[in-house]
């Protein structure tokens, strides 16, 4: 089963439309143990990343999120689940975050308009399972303001030119992590919903297989 | 590099999706549900709804409506009229939509621009400007309607565009009540007097009739995005071949494989 990990992020319900429509099994949780056991995590998030840490830890589910990916379970991350992986964001006067990742989170400078909001390339680094039958340079959807600078490059799974060219997609084995939204970037990201489910051992609807 | 958008706009009367002329709007166009997963497949970059009603009525079946749709389409939804309160914006976002445009409240109340941001963050915000150029103004000088053009103010829209922005408005939808519904081409004039004032992005509204129209509110006009209703309900052009014609002419745009 797949957990959809549950602490008030704002896009909660648009993930689950968005497995539910490739066909996903899955749960939308905020149970400590059923995060920590589950075969597979989703962990969404939009806003800041002092709320994003806080509802994690009010929900008490930061520390099983870190324990599920410790125990090699694929994990995907969207947006602000994939800034709360390293060590540190510069949002909010500097927040510490769950440290899956080393590297930290820093903002757009000057001079690029904020958030970067919209339709952008993805270039894939490398072959990457999650993007398996999706083209190079797929467009997908954004809405931030901030971007992960992860200390090790071979994290860089893909990346996306704004003016400065940044860190859209990391993967450690089978953990994934994406700025973009998936669940609003139309046929490409529902393919990728599709290719997760995968990984999780689970079988997508027939038009995504 | 961020592509620029094309946003088919559904103005919906009691659930139904209806196209207006200058404003009055009257011929049924059909069912908003299956309207949006047309344009989705077509390719559109995003998918407005305007509650023309405006009223508590409207507001209910509008959130049943924008439910619907996101079940089915995952592209961002935008949702507007007749959004008065922070509770009404976060009863949209939770339906389903990503962005909340507010007028004649925001115009009224310009601090409910900085309470929404403050509340779900600039990008869920946007100003929507109704407005008419002053008959004879020179330099040009554009006024705000309220009400769905029906309340004419003394604010000039312009400088209300800058206004919103420092309040925190994440996007303009700039709306020419002149232009729309003609078919006769965005008024590129005052685009450009918007978009030289704001760094945040403007959608240019009423008045597409044509693709260069569409084209030359972004190469002319340098809007972030254009929305257009009758030339695409009526299937006098599709999302896609607008799309098409705009990469032709060297504007970037996302044309991957649609559903």
């Amino acid at each position: 089963m797949i957990a959809v990990v549950d602490y008030g992020a704002g896009n909660i319900h648009s993930v689950a439309r968005a497995l539910a429509r490739v066909g996903a099994t899955f749960v939308v949780t905020n149970d400590p143990s059923a995060v920590a056991a589950a075969e597979a995590v989703i962990l969404p998030g939009v806003g800041a990343a002092a709320d994003t840490m806080q509802g994690l830890c009010n929900a008490r589910v930061d520390e099983p999120v870190v324990t599920a990916i410790a125990r090699g379970v694929p994990y995907l991350g969207i947006c602000m689940g994939l800034q709360v992986l390293f060590d540190r964001s510069e949002e909010d006067d500097e927040t510490p975050c769950l440290g899956v990742l080393s590297g930290d989170v820093v903002r757009f400078p000057p001079g690029l308009e904020v958030p970067h909001m919209g339709w952008n390339q993805v270039r894939q680094a490398e072959e990457s399972p999650l993007f398996a039958g999706i083209p190079q340079d797929s467009n997908f959807y954004f809405v931030h303001s901030y971007y992960a600078r992860p200390a090790d490059t071979a994290r860089i799974s893909g990346t996306t030119d704004y003016g400065l060219e940044f860190t859209s997609v990391v993967r450690r084995d089978n953990l994934f992590a994406t700025q973009f939204h998936p669940e609003k970037s139309g046929l490409v990201g529902l393919r990728l919903y599709a290719n997760f489910i995968r990984l999780a051992g689970q079988t997508p609807a027939p038009e995504f297989a | 590099m961020l592509t620029r958008r094309v946003i088919p706009c559904l103005d919906v009367k009691n659930g139904r999706n209806v196209r207006g002329v200058r404003f009055s709007a009257d011929i049924d166009a059909g069912d908003p549900v299956e309207l949006a997963a047309r344009y989705d497949r077509e390719g559109a970059d995003e998918l407005v709804f305007y509650d023309i009603t405006a009223s508590a009525e409207g507001r209910s079946i509008m959130v049943d409506l924008v439910e619907r749709v996101a079940s089915q389409v995952f592209i961002p939804l935008s949702v507007g009229g007749g959004v008065r309160t922070i509770d009404d914006m976060y009863l949209m976002l939770r339906s389903g939509a990503e962005k909340v445009s507010i007028n004649s409240a925001a115009h009224r109340d310009p601090d409910l621009i900085r309470a929404c941001a403050d509340r779900f963050g600039s990008q869920c915000v946007v100003l929507s400007i109704d407005a008419l150029r002053d008959p004879g103004s020179d330099p040009a000088r554009w006024s705000i309607y309220l009400n769905g053009g029906r309340v004419r103010t003394e604010l000039d829209a312009v400088e209300t565009a800058q206004r919103g922005q420092e309040l925190g408005a994440g996007e303009i939808v700039l709306n020419s009540i002149d232009a729309d519904g003609t078919r006769e081409g965005y008024d590129v004039e005052f685009l450009r007097a918007v978009t030289e004032s704001v760094s945040i992005p403007v959608v240019a509204s009423g008045g597409a009739g044509s693709l260069e129209h569409l084209r030359d509110a972004v190469t002319l006009g340098n809007a972030h995005a254009v929305l257009a209703a009758s030339i695409f309900h009526f299937e006098v052009y599709s999302v896609r071949e607008a799309k098409e014609f705009m990469a032709a002419s060297g504007i970037p745009m996302r044309l991957d494989p649609y559903g």
